[in-house]
């Protein structure tokens, strides 16, 4: 799967890796990964070690992820970016909605 | 397996028996057997009932099986109609003629009917899925075409809307394919009326369809509020909150928005989420970027947005380089991203940046090889300070009802002197006046020229001597958002008086501040400061109005224009 989902043992925390290319193709699998979750988490981790390369239609999906986790009280992470998906992210400034480290 | 429906098949073999006996074996087989006697006749038969499939003797009378099959393979075109060729050769290099002559398999005397009927069977298989696979390419073919068209249509009327913008303008130069608009990518220019020339470069997430939805609200906002003399600031927040509520939640528009003005010699900036523009000397040398600090258009709500923009000191000859993501993500062979490194190469061996433009599409050529419909490129040159042009936009009919003996006024105060810029209400107002509509954008200069002197000098205290290099430029323009920021009180108050005359009419403009005034008669000693940064509103003042004087200690200007 290019898309894997870990929740938690108390169930408050849901972590969702992504491989290899994170674009339009992923739209789906990267839904299905939060909205089939019985509850809605506390906290959301996006795991992009494996990501290669993000699009601007992943910016859109991690908007849709931010939303459906509470908008502005949200508790999203995005973590272990390399550094071209970083510099991505940078450009859109969404360290400005998203935790990313 | 599909359907066992009979097929129509031609049986041509010279030998009376022979053909009578595969005939029968072929119809037994469910089939509808028609026959022939010699090639020729082969050929005319599959002319006149069109079989799926033929039974081809290799050597018969007046035209033998091989000239048969390749008469019969060019009058079926692309429709696989296979021939399995009924021979009592054995030696190797005549199958290998039969297969060359286009034929699918072939079948040796004597007959075994199972072998016949397998054969039968298998090619068509064969034949159903070529039909397939070309009803297939057909269809997208036709999707396409169609697609195409569609793309065609929307692209005219979008650019019908667009029509008004200055794209064409002749120190632009900017490059963008016919379906750009399809990849979501947005090239806009306009010029507001103090002749100001503002231009956006946007880019929507996603592909096709979905992606240039938002252009059209988009382009209207930016159009129609350029026009009217709209700042960057209100502007964005229009665009930004159109996109907001129509998009859908994971679509946006990063967009580069910048705005040259001529007459104070500088550019205003506002990234969100395209990559780095360019400042270049006129000498090639990269003097800033121009690098994304928000967040894409249609992410946050009016409330979260920020407009603030970086203002930088832009002389004629200099130039502006703006760019898609496109550009760096151009791909070579091997899948490797033209990036940024090569792009700061390109910009570091340039000596003349009129010739940047073209370095960089050969770069990119040589690079990459194919041509990418999503780059979008644009090359903007400074000009000098020109007086400004007659508006453009004016609205066709006003009515007759010109009321020419009136005057208001107009108090901005406090926190409202953060965003709210009274210029384009003002200039709108004054468009009621027949006499006056022609010069639009001369007022409209001037009372932006008064407001922001008013504003920047009088309320804010901010000196204009700090723009005397670039970096004093930039400091100056952060120390005026600091003090916007925390502004509490102070006013600036403007009066309008519209008189009639004989002939015309006259317009005064009264533009007072609560600050704390200046030396009126040392600063109109001072010479044209022509080549600097700063002192040019005055100046400009001067030169577009009847009238215009400085009282109260320098707290307040009177201008008047008499048409």
């Amino acid at each position: 799967m290019a898309v894997e989902t870990d929740v938690s043992q108390d169930g408050k925390k849901l972590t969702i890796k992504i491989k290899g290319r994170f674009d339009f193709g992923k739209h789906q699998a990267f839904r299905e990964a939060y909205e089939r979750q019985p509850r809605r988490p506390d906290a959301v981790i996006v795991d992009l070690q494996e990501v290669t390369y993000l699009d601007s239609s992943a910016l859109g999906m991690l908007l849709l992820l931010r939303d459906h986790a509470g908008g502005d009280e949200a508790d999203v992470r995005v973590v272990h970016a390399n550094c071209d998906v970083r510099k991505i992210l940078a450009i859109s400034n969404f360290d400005k909605l998203f935790d990313i480290s | 397996m599909a359907d066992e429906l009979g097929l129509t098949v031609l049986v041509a073999e010279d030998g009376a028996v022979d053909r009578l006996l595969l005939a029968q074996i072929v119809r037994r087989q469910g089939h509808e057997v028609f026959t022939a006697e010699n090639g020729q006749q082969a050929v005319d038969v599959f002319k006149a009932r069109r079989p799926e499939l033929v039974l081809l003797d290799a050597l018969m009378p007046v035209m033998d099986g091989f000239e048969a099959a390749r008469q019969i393979k060019a009058l079926a075109g692309e429709t696989l109609v296979p021939i399995i060729f009924l021979t009592a050769l054995n030696e190797e290099q005549a199958l290998v003629r039969c297969l060359e002559a286009g034929g699918d398999d072939f079948l040796a005397k004597p007959y075994s009917a199972v072998i016949l009927a397998a054969k039968i069977r298998a090619m068509d298989r064969l034949r159903r899925l070529q039909a397939t696979v070309l009803d297939q390419r057909d269809q997208i073919a036709r999707h396409h075409h169609h697609l195409l068209n569609e793309q065609r249509v929307a692209k005219a009327v979008f650019d019908k809307v667009t029509h008004s913008g200055c794209l064409d303008a002749p120190n632009i130069r900017f490059l963008q394919s016919p379906y750009a608009l399809f990849n979501g990518d947005l090239m806009l220019a306009a010029l507001t009326p103090s002749g100001d020339m503002r231009v956006l470069l946007g880019d929507f997430t996603g592909h096709g369809l979905p992606a240039a939805v938002g252009a059209m609200p988009l382009a209207e906002v930016f159009y129609g509020m350029t026009a009217k003399g709209y700042g960057m600031a209100q502007v964005l927040r229009e665009m930004n909150a159109k996109l907001k509520r129509i998009l859908p939640g994971d679509m946006f528009c990063c967009a580069l928005l910048v705005n040259l003005s001529m007459q104070r010699g500088a550019v205003e900036v506002w990234n969100g989420g395209m990559p780095d523009g360019f400042l270049l000397s006129t000498g090639g040398k990269v003097l800033s970027a121009l690098s994304s600090r928000h967040l894409p258009l249609g992410v946050l709500v009016a409330e979260q947005f920020d407009d603030q923009t970086e203002v930088w000191p832009l002389a004629p000859g200099e130039r502006l380089l703006l760019m898609s993501d496109g550009v760096l993500e151009t791909a070579d062979d091997q899948e490797r991203l033209f990036g940024e490194q090569r792009l700061r190469a390109v910009l570091a061996d340039n000596r003349n940046p009129a010739l940047l433009f073209d370095e960089l599409l050969d770069a990119l050529q040589r690079f990459g090889g194919r041509a990418r419909d999503d780059v979008s490129l644009c090359d903007i040159r400074m000009l000098g300070a020109q007086l400004p042009q007659p508006m453009a936009m004016l609205p066709q009919d006003l009515g007759r009802c010109s009321a020419m003996d009136w005057s208001l006024s107009f108090d901005v105060r406090g926190e409202s002197l953060r965003r709210f810029n009274p210029v384009p209400y003002l200039v709108q107002l004054l468009q009621e006046i027949h006499g006056l509509r022609s010069s639009a954008g001369t007022l409209y200069s001037v009372l932006s020229e008064l407001y922001s002197n008013a504003l920047e000098h009088g309320v804010l205290g901010l000196d204009s001597r700090l723009k005397c290099d670039a970096p004093g430029f930039a400091d100056y323009y952060q120390e005026r958002a600091r003090r916007l920021q925390v502004i509490e009180e102070g006013y600036v108050r403007i009066n309008l008086a519209v008189e009639p005359l004989a002939a015309g009419g006259r317009l005064k403009v009264e533009v007072r501040d609560s600050g704390e005034g200046f030396d009126v008669q040392q600063v109109l000693a001072q010479p044209l400061p022509e080549q600097g940064l700063s002192g040019r509103g005055m100046a400009l003042v001067r030169r577009l109005s009847t009238v215009a004087r400085w009282t109260e200690g320098g707290r307040c200007a009177h201008v008047e224009f008499i048409w």
